[in-house]
């Protein structure tokens, strides 16, 4: 399977703070990644860095084979973004918010496009309604709009669900999980939501301080640190400070 | 080229649908020019009713002054808030992951800002025609194109400088997009000639564009005619200022990139 993300020793360091370390990992077209660790663990440093929206101290990474401090222009129409903490303006409507967007991206036949991911995402009704009116949900799912416009290979999305409800939530990951069967694109996932990853990722990268503490498939790493669910082991290696890198085999 | 086009278009769209949703913002664009140009304007009557010798059109010269001074402090804040209104509203990142690049972002708030102020600069003139029966447009007559331009192109240049610093230091930087172009003002010689200040700040006058268009203001006001040295200083000064403001932009980004601001931009 084609490499979408490699990164290699990528560190960045704030100072004398350390917010990543040595962190390698790996997405490939057709699977979805969760990168997993507690608040500060250094996530959304990676992915900031695979947007090219910060500097690495050290090592490598690249998104397509390039690298996105400098070819942030060739990358960026093939992939796209969502955080729960970044947001549309909420001063326009659904409808306005994805014709700007569709522009920025670029996107030929907008109105076809918006259509039919407006009614993908059940949110046909609410075109016409101010983004700020949104429920979290609903603009979870706007922003998912937004992520789809320009049916990216590539999808970063850091903590999506996190002002969810557990039955948006649901459907949610149902509609990633259809998403990426359907157009074969690569996802790189955070969540704190252990069930979450355990059914959304075929691989995991759990951080811990900077740092890659394991990696592997759910059901390896729960192997691995001898725990029922990923709850047991995010819990296990917070408390522990565990820093041995576990993977499969070892 | 297109693309870029379409990309300049879309951020244009933003705008448009921005001030379409909200009537304050709408309101906003023409109220501090209208005030001011009330205050200014009458102030000009009652002084110019002072003097004896009407040549002196001290009138023409302060209400002129006054809407020139408007064009270039509402070209800085187009550019500014336009930068900002994505850092409030949490979009930033969204617009700096997409293909959108910097050159056309910044290229889509001066012509936000270009046609922002040809309305405010009609309404003004309209204003000024009926309750001071002066015309700006007869009064300048052609040589207000030249000058308008190389207004623009300052307010162009001190709305990238402030932005690049709201992209280093964020939300703490905000109030130097207001506060900026008050630090022109008083060495741009608006509604005095240079020859009024210290010599110290003469030389510093002399290094701004803005003066000089003020300066060839009072010369049509006075001569009927434009000295074109002060056009072509004020448009080497601008493209001097342009560029440094450019380079400094650049910096700032890519300051803002290493030290991770990019990405928490609006959320500190």
């Amino acid at each position: 399977m084609e490499s979408l993300i490699v990164t290699q020793n990528l560190s960045k360091n704030y100072g004398g703070v350390r917010a990543l370390e040595d962190l390698s990992l790996e997405v490939r077209r057709g699977e979805i990644v969760g990168l997993l660790g507690p608040n500060g663990a250094g996530k959304t440093t990676a992915i900031h860095i695979l947007l090219g929206l910060l500097t690495p101290s050290s090592g490598s990474a690249s998104v397509f084979g390039l690298s996105p401090l400098t070819h942030r222009h060739k990358i960026a129409p093939r992939l796209n973004f969502s955080s729960a903490y970044v947001q549309l303006p909420s001063n326009l409507k659904v409808l306005e918010n994805l014709k700007i967007f569709s522009k920025l991206y670029n996107i030929p036949d907008a109105p076809k496009k918006i259509a039919s991911l407006l009614e993908l995402m059940d949110m046909t009704s609410l075109a016409s309604r101010i983004t700020g009116a949104l429920s979290a949900g609903e603009k979870t799912r706007l922003n998912l709009c937004k992520c789809l416009l320009n049916d990216p290979e590539l999808l970063l999305l850091d903590e999506p669900t996190a002002s969810l409800d557990p039955e948006m939530a649901d459907n949610v990951r149902k509609l990633l999980k259809k998403i990426q069967k359907e157009r074969n694109i690569g996802i790189l996932y955070t969540s704190h939501n252990m069930p979450e990853i355990e059914e959304l990722c075929s691989r995991i990268y759990f951080i811990h301080e900077g740092r890659m503490i394991a990696q592997g498939s759910p059901e390896e790493i729960m192997k691995a640190f001898q725990s029922k669910t990923l709850e047991q082991v995010f819990i296990k290696i917070v408390r522990s400070g565990d820093f041995v890198v576990k993977e499969p085999g070892l | 080229m297109r693309q870029s086009l379409v990309r300049i278009g879309g951020i244009l769209t933003r705008y448009l649908y921005l001030h379409m949703r909200s009537m304050p913002r709408l309101f906003e664009i023409f109220f501090w020019p209208v005030m001011e140009l009330l205050v200014w304007g009458f102030v000009s009557v009652y002084f110019q009713s002072l003097l004896a010798d009407p040549a002196t059109r001290i009138a023409a010269i302060l209400i002129s002054a006054m809407i020139f001074w408007d064009i270039l402090y509402r070209s800085q804040q187009a550019v500014s808030i336009a930068v900002v209104e994505d850092i409030w509203t949490q979009n930033i990142v969204n617009i700096l992951v997409s293909p959108l690049r910097l050159w056309e972002w910044l290229a889509a708030t001066f012509i936000y800002g270009f046609f922002k102020i040809s309305l405010i600069t009609a309404l003004l003139s309209a204003i000024a025609l009926t309750l001071y029966h002066f015309n700006l447009f007869s009064h300048l007559g052609l040589f207000m194109i030249p000058l308008l331009v190389n207004l623009l192109f300052f307010g162009w240049a001190l709305g990238v400088f402030t932005s690049a610093l709201v992209i280093r230091w964020g939300h703490s930087a905000e109030a130097l997009i207001w506060g900026i172009p008050y630090l022109v003002q008083p060495v741009s010689a608006i509604y005095y000639p240079v020859s009024v200040l210290p010599v110290p700040l003469q030389w510093v006058a002399k290094g701004l564009p803005s003066t000089y268009v003020f300066e060839g203001i009072r010369e049509v006001t006075k001569t009927h005619t434009l000295p074109w040295n002060y056009f072509w200083a004020a448009l080497a000064l601008n493209f001097i200022y342009f560029l440094l403001a450019a380079l400094f932009f650049g910096k700032m980004f890519k300051s803002a990139r290493n030290l991770g601001r990019l990405g928490r931009l609006g959320m500190d």
